[in-house]
């Protein structure tokens, strides 16, 4: 493992992968072909990806969409892997989950 | 047929996160050319078809998604009797004064029990496409990326997309062409002309008010989705689903998203809607072929992310 790379561990499900830095960790996931945090926008816009940083090795955010990420929850660690790049090794909680889609009803 | 009464989708006003980083995606990738920009920080786009001087506002705001959508009337008489149609309806009018934004005459506005706002307008400014009128040449030279032709549709998620569709069908005359019913046999899927286009405007039930699905630009050909597809993958742009087929209105498409997360589509080829014909109708149990026709399943993204 070069050691410029960090470690992200997603909390629920154990997936383990690498993130270099200046890339969000969801892109980080997706090149590995790995699963774990739902994939919507990737664009910080649609709150699918929303994580809460449990403990860390310290992190920045790009811009995300305030509506999916209120004040209060961004400092609590809440925000988007899209929208995340890792300046250390984090454990993560996956919150996003797909919204109930309810347009196929009891099909 | 005749045109008369509402004339065409006009506008999109659309929120993104970081303006520079947007307008580069608007200009150079989906090839949009800048006309404007207003003392609010607003900035107006065209696409190269287009006469009026935009079609496309963008602001700078702490969520994406979409503001409202303007519908161009074909005279200042339609517009003043279609607002009296909603009016005697029970819609309340909010008017916004000519130049509010740039180049535009007055708007009416209205909300949908969607939660959508929409303006009736019969004004723009036109600044052409660098052709003429006279002996044109059929393509201006230096268009940018994808080289959309034109701001074609809208599709809008929201509560009461029945009552939101009896709108534009029953007041503003618009045609329902395709929908799709739920198991129970409602509507939940709604495709709506003002034109013969198969669709200005569609609507998805959502528990959510005002959502946007995503914002359509028009390409001719096959060969232009595929080469929209290439430059996505040149810039990173991050791609949705496609170039795939639709079952409604039969599009060839590809859907991506802004750099915001506000889902964009570029399209070619549905087919002429022509007011004699039934509305098309899909059923609960073929919905995923409806959708996406060759993978012929639902996909949870697209019928769930939303701005
Ligand atoms: S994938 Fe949409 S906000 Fe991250
Ligand atoms: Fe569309």
């Amino acid at each position: 493992m070069s050691v410029n790379k960090f470690i992200i561990t997603i909390e629920d499900n154990a997936e383990v992968f690498t993130c270099p830095p200046g890339r969000n960790v969801l892109k980080a996931m997706e090149q590995l072909g790995r699963k774990g945090i739902p994939v919507g926008c990737r664009g910080g816009g649609c709150g699918v990806c929303r994580v809460q940083v449990l403990d860390q090795g310290g992190y920045r955010t790009g811009k995300m969409s305030r509506e999916q990420v209120p004040v209060e929850d961004e400092e609590k660690g809440i925000c988007l892997a899209c929208k995340l790049f890792p300046e250390g090794d984090l454990h993560l909680k996956v919150l996003g989950k797909w919204r109930k889609q309810f347009l196929t009803g009891t099909v | 047929m005749s045109f008369a009464g509402v004339m065409r989708p006009g506008h999109a006003a659309i929120r993104v996160l970081d303006m520079e980083e947007s307008l580069t995606y608007y200009t150079e990738r989906l090839g949009l050319m800048k006309t404007d920009e207003d003392d609010q920080g607003r900035v107006y786009l065209k696409a190269w078809d287009e006469l009026d001087c935009f079609s496309i506002v963008l602001r700078e705001a702490p969520s994406p998604g979409i503001d409202y959508t303007g519908y161009k009337t074909c005279s200042r008489a339609d517009r003043d009797e279609l607002v009296g149609k909603l009016e005697d309806y029970g819609l309340e009018i909010e008017w916004i004064p000519e130049d509010e934004l740039k180049g535009c005459g007055e708007r009416a506005r209205f909300q949908t029990p969607s939660g959508h706002l929409f303006e009736l307008y019969a004004e723009k400014k036109q600044v052409g496409d660098g052709l003429g009128r006279l002996n044109p040449n059929p393509w201006p030279e230096g268009l940018k990326g994808m080289q959309v032709y034109r701001f074609d549709h809208v599709l809008l998620y929201g509560p009461k997309i029945i009552e939101t569709t009896k709108i534009f069908t029953d007041v503003l005359g618009f045609d329902l062409t395709e929908r799709v019913l739920s198991p129970e046999g409602e509507m939940n899927v709604s495709f709506v002309s003002c034109s013969n286009k198969a669709h200005d405007l569609a609507f998805v039930e959502y528990p959510e008010p005002n959502k946007l699905h995503h914002v359509s630009f028009m390409l001719m050909t096959w060969e232009e989705v595929l080469r929209a597809a290439d430059i996505m993958s040149m810039h990173g742009i991050s791609i949705d689903i496609g170039p795939t087929r639709h079952g409604i209105t039969r599009g060839r498409t590809i859907y991506f998203f802004d750099p915001s997360g506000n889902r964009n589509e570029v399209f070619c080829g549905d087919y002429t809607w022509y007011p004699d014909r039934e509305p098309i109708t899909w059923t609960a149990d073929e919905l995923g072929k409806a959708i996406f026709y060759h993978d012929r399943k639902l996909n949870e993204n697209f019928l769930s992310v939303v701005t």
